[in-house]
């Protein structure tokens, strides 16, 4: 039964499987060519889709392998971690990062990896993310009601705010990422023969 | 280091593999991945020992920080140590390991690195404030059909491609 009872492992062993799920998390990231913020800015001029790609299969392959897990009685009922919704300041926080990603090019896992890889334009986005989080809790009193309250559901899923069974949201959720990866591709063949590259 | 760059995994292949260390670290953990909250974890740590007397107040990030007994001793740490290793690893064996700044082809290496840190702090600011990043809530909530991470994530792209426009210098 998953998750694996960790407690046998020492706090220790624990920190290390972090390090060494983190391993795999940023290699994968860099293999994937998102150590490099040109490669994740074109996402935005539509000339490569490759964040959407590999982000949204990352996300069904995940999704199905533990939804698949959970069907076969695998998973302990209600162990896995949901983020709690909190909908406005998800929503405003959401876009205020996207402003923050076409304009620095990176989001806090690739740049990471982007500075790990001697990147200078990494390094500064990592030391501006710092300056960035230091401001928000300096500033954090003055919306600190919006923050805790704001739109607070919650453990709340999509099955539960469309009112319909997983299966079916899992169904759908593929079928939206097939239909984006298929429109990815047009819009990416669209502008190689526009622009002759 | 001298050794010739490899190309970049195919986006779908390298979209399963990253989708298999997310369920790997459900299975393991019983939670997803994360790369913001350790940084956070990291900035407060810094902040709690270079001004002592500011800490004991209630600042956010240090709030977060004492939460824990030993403030380094937290999950998102020592994940982000490996992403760090990780990355640098990729990069070593793909030879692309090297000093160098990524930028569009017509803006200076200096104006590059002042965007990179002003997108940084923007960007620093929004994943507090929605609790979470591309990892934390876009794909680890995304999986498990979290609404708020859901909604969060066309938030992310509804703010970057409507705000692309005006910055379309930086990168084309």
């Amino acid at each position: 039964m998953f998750p694996l009872p960790l407690e046998r492992l020492g706090h220790v062993g624990v920190n290390i499987l972090y390090v060494v799920t983190g391993f795999f998390f940023g290699f994968m990231l860099e293999q994937a060519g998102f150590g490099n913020s040109r490669n994740l800015a074109s996402q935005f001029y539509l000339r490569d889709m490759r964040v959407l790609k590999v982000m949204f299969t990352a996300i069904i392959t995940a999704m199905l392998l533990l939804f698949a897990l959970e069907v076969a009685g695998l998973i302990r009922p209600g162990t896995l971690y949901i983020n709690p919704t909190h909908l406005w300041p998800g929503i405003l926080g959401g876009f205020i990062f996207g402003v923050g990603f076409v304009i620095g090019g990176y989001c806090p896992g690739t740049s990471l990896v982007s500075a790990a890889t001697l990147k200078l334009d990494g390094i500064f986005f990592v030391l501006g993310m710092v300056l960035g989080m230091l401001v928000f809790g300096e500033t954090l009193p003055l919306f600190q009601a919006f923050f805790d309250a704001s739109g607070a559901m919650g453990e709340l899923t999509l099955p539960q705010v469309f009112g319909v069974s997983k299966g079916v949201v899992v169904v759908l959720v593929v079928a939206l990422a097939l239909g984006m990866f298929a429109a990815a591709e047009a819009v990416e063949s669209y502008f190689r023969k526009k622009e002759g590259g | 280091m001298t050794r010739k760059m490899l190309p970049y995994l195919n986006p779908y292949v390298a979209g399963v593999l990253l989708g298999v260390v997310l369920t790997g670290s459900f299975l393991v953990f019983g939670h997803g991945l994360g790369a913001s909250g350790g940084v956070a974890t990291l900035t407060g740590t810094a902040q709690a020992a270079l001004m002592p007397e500011h800490a004991s107040r209630s600042s956010y990030l240090v709030g977060l920080v004492l939460s824990h007994e030993h403030p380094l001793d937290n999950w998102a740490v020592f994940e982000i140590l490996g992403v760090a290793l990780g990355g640098l690893v990729s990069g070593l064996i793909s030879g692309r390991l090297r000093v160098e700044t990524f930028r569009g082809p017509n803006l200076s290496v200096r104006a590059r690195l002042g965007f990179a840190l002003l997108g940084g702090a923007i960007a620093g600011f929004g994943v507090r404030l929605a609790r979470g990043c591309t990892s934390s809530q876009a794909l680890s909530g995304g999986a498990v059909l979290s609404a708020g991470s859901w909604a969060f994530m066309f938030a992310v792209f509804g703010g970057a491609y409507l705000f692309a426009w005006f910055v379309r210098k930086l990168w084309t």
